[in-house]
């Protein structure tokens, strides 16, 4: 029993946090959001160090890595906002790894692997699937039913649409492609875990440059800081962060070790992830005060990634009712 | 990360389940002395068995067990819904303390009657006007001879009325700062001068108590770590005070959730859109309970302290049970709002849970100054 990264995973979780840090700070991030693309260059040096082939398979040319490693690059880009086309092109990888069929694993993982392909991943309504976070430009579209019941890859062809979050391009992929061949439910359940990865380090840097900033900025004298109403708030943001973090790596750990308990893990990281990161981004701008409101400030980027990543995939709502079914569905059985 | 226990771990689970099974605690009888008459067979059992001083070392009759074995002993005696251990502040608080604190006088003295339920102990360190500020106690202790003379008043003191010893923390140097005029004693209960008065709490029955000392006699070899020491000597206990429990009362409140989601099932209350999604809700607090103490202890014993988790377990376990009594008086409705019914009992034991053992005002104090580094408190 050891619930902590292992050497090697918080090797990779440096080496992230680092690159990140160096090569993609709030000054890359609003050029590349307002210039409305990607950070290309960021993305070139990710490809060639192998990110968005992580968790696919040596023999479809990834790194044959597990979630819980996609999980610790999610979280650190999450916390940078770095604005690159990773997490679409990693879940559509997921999907395709645990669910395609050998000749869509032999089309896609590798090009996605190496990212000469660019994927993405969406929950289709009516036909369609609205606002797919970095299907703008994708190669490939894998389009899951809300309720994980049958999936289907779409090559191309997604609309462009502006969504609020400039960090990243968004699209409208209609539905039509190849069926799935494996079990979408499972496949679908790895996403929700990666989402909520992204999430908890979009929390975290919220909480981070919060903390920084009310032990600095003074009123009556003192840090802000030192208020108790802010110190509770901020305590608040911790305890929300701290719980996103270990739901999803017991998430992540569960769909590689014990892939049975994945279903209900995966439901309640996305639940809680996703309500940690609307209240920790909206207690950021709060606790910054008339300066968090200000686009200079970049505490928006975070907020704006909270508002889209928390309803992706659905929301906290959406995923308590996954739990609740589940819940209920147990209690039957042990009645 | 590994969340599969090793081999090891498996075994100590695997003997302490049979050993449950072939001693099982029984139901919980009526009656505040004849629960606790309970509790305290219980623990004679326990430590007939080799289980009562679990974490203990072995040289103090102690079975060695780490860390994550403790975890593993609290989650399973929840699991057979035993009680706590009547000498439960004993195991956890007194005997570590002299451990670490006492002369190996004091260890040969004290330790083995704690481990057997022979001497119980409480704790006597809040006061009436020394609550969450717990350094500007009151109670004085005076030398005489080679004793000490106490007077002063405790509250909140749990199991006075059955203990024989007092943890008491009591000022002995008046012109010192105020956390350095401290001493720790252990106080004989059985004179005179000291009066315990039960203390009636919200349910109507008393599980803590007033203490009323009057002079009371204290020799000088019953302190504990040194004279002026005390809050030293104080903080190691109430630093030992929340590990192994955490996991007992994670898993009494996966057990209460557990009930309520079977009732919550058969009466149709899950079809209510908003009860399911508080029900779900409490299901993820829950799980995130447990799952922050596993990191909690995981990260004790890889780098040899605690990590953010350690202070947010009490907080997020005493708002996750209050949330569930509310939601089963919603759920059952008439049932847990009648006197006497167990989900009544939570619904009124509920509100002092983030209130005793630390307030979650002062905890969220506690986690911004101590955890995330911000200035003191105004």
């Amino acid at each position: 029993m050891r619930f902590d990264l292992s050497e090697d995973q918080q090797d990779i979780k440096r080496t992230a946090h680092d690159l990140l840090a160096s090569r993609s700070g709030f000054e890359q991030v609003r050029k590349a959001a307002e210039a409305a693309a990607y950070d290309d260059a960021l993305w070139s040096e990710l490809c060639e160090l192998g990110w968005p082939g992580i968790a696919i398979a040596e023999e479809h040319g990834g790194q044959g890595l597990g979630l819980v490693e996609l999980c610790v690059l999610l979280e650190e880009l999450g916390a940078a906002c770095a604005v690159t086309p990773l997490l679409g092109s990693a879940l559509a990888g997921l999907a395709i790894e645990h669910a395609g069929s050998d000749a869509q694993s032999e089309r896609w993982l590798g090009a996605l692997a190496s990212g000469s392909a660019r994927g993405a991943l969406g929950v289709v309504r009516d036909g369609v699937a609205e606002l797919v976070p970095d299907a703008e430009g994708a190669d490939v579209v894998v389009l899951f039913e809300a309720d994980g019941s049958r999936g289907e890859v779409v090559e191309g062809g997604a609309e462009a649409v502006i969504a609020i979050d400039p960090t990243r391009r968004h699209g409208r992929v209609s539905a039509g492609g190849e069926p799935l061949a494996g079990d979408a439910g499972e496949a679908l359940a790895r996403a929700l875990v990666a989402v909520s990865a992204e999430l908890t380090g979009v929390s975290q840097r919220a909480l981070d440059m919060t903390v920084a900033y009310v032990k600095e900025r003074k009123q009556f004298g003192v840090p802000v800081g030192s208020f108790q109403a802010v110190q509770h708030r901020a305590a608040q943001m911790l305890l929300d962060t701290e719980g996103a973090r270990v739901a999803t790596y017991f998430a992540a750990w569960t769909a590689d070790a014990e892939p049975e308990r994945l279903p209900m893990a995966a439901a309640m990281a996305k639940a809680w992830a996703s309500d940690a990161a609307q209240a920790t981004t909206a207690g950021a701008i709060q606790l910054h005060g008339g300066i968090g409101f200000t686009w200079e400030a970049d505490v928006h980027w975070l907020f704006k990634r909270a508002q889209v990543g928390s309803r992706f995939l659905g929301g906290g709502g959406a995923h308590r009712a996954a739990v609740a079914s589940l819940l209920r569905a147990g209690a039957e059985i042990a009645a | 990360m590994d969340l599969t226990f090793s081999d090891t771990q498996l075994a100590f689970r695997d003997e302490l389940r049979a050993w449950l099974d072939a001693n099982p605690p029984g139901d919980a009888p009526e009656g505040d002395d004849a629960r606790y008459a309970w509790a305290r067979d219980w623990q004679r059992r326990l430590h007939e068995g080799g289980w009562a001083g679990v974490h203990w070392p072995k040289e103090y009759g102690g079975r060695g067990a780490s860390l994550m074995e403790t975890a593993i002993f609290f989650e399973e005696l929840g699991r057979a819904r035993g009680p706590l251990p009547a000498n439960v502040l004993g195991l956890l608080l007194g005997g570590p303390t002299v451990m670490v604190w006492g002369t190996d006088e004091q260890k040969d003295r004290y330790l083995e009657p704690i481990l057997s339920a022979e001497e119980i102990w409480c704790q006597g360190f809040s006061e009436p006007d020394a609550g969450s500020d717990l350094a500007s106690l009151k109670t004085r202790a005076v030398p005489d001879g080679d004793d000490w003379v106490v007077t002063g008043q405790k509250v909140w003191t749990s199991g006075a009325q059955y203990s024989k010893w007092c943890m008491l923390v009591a000022r002995t140097d008046t012109e010192a700062a105020k956390h350095k005029g401290l001493t720790y004693f252990l106080m004989d209960m059985e004179q005179d001068a000291v009066q315990v008065r039960p203390l009636r709490q919200i349910t109507g029955e008393a599980e803590f108590n007033e203490l009323f000392i009057d002079q009371a006699r204290i020799p000088g070899e019953n302190v504990v770590g040194g004279v002026g020491n005390g809050w030293k000597v104080a903080l190691t206990t109430l630093m030992n005070e929340r590990a192994g429990l955490a996991f007992f009362l994670q898993v009494r409140l996966r057990q209460h959730l557990d009930d309520l989601i079977g009732r919550a099932t058969s009466n149709s209350a899950l079809d209510d859109a908003r009860l399911a999604d508080t029900l779900a809700d409490l299901h993820v607090r829950t799980e995130i309970l447990r799952l922050l103490a596993w990191k909690g202890l995981s990260t004790i014993e890889r780098y040899g302290q605690p990590g953010p988790e350690g202070s947010l377990t009490k907080w997020l376990w005493s708002d996750t049970n209050q949330r569930l009594s509310q939601l089963a008086a919603d759920v059952l409705g008439a049932e847990a709002l009648t006197a006497g019914t167990p989900w009544a009992y939570e619904l009124l034991r509920s509100p002092g849970n983030s209130i005793e053992g630390g307030t979650t005002e002062i905890l969220k104090n506690i986690v911004a100054e101590r955890v995330m580094g911000l200035p003191r408190a105004r």
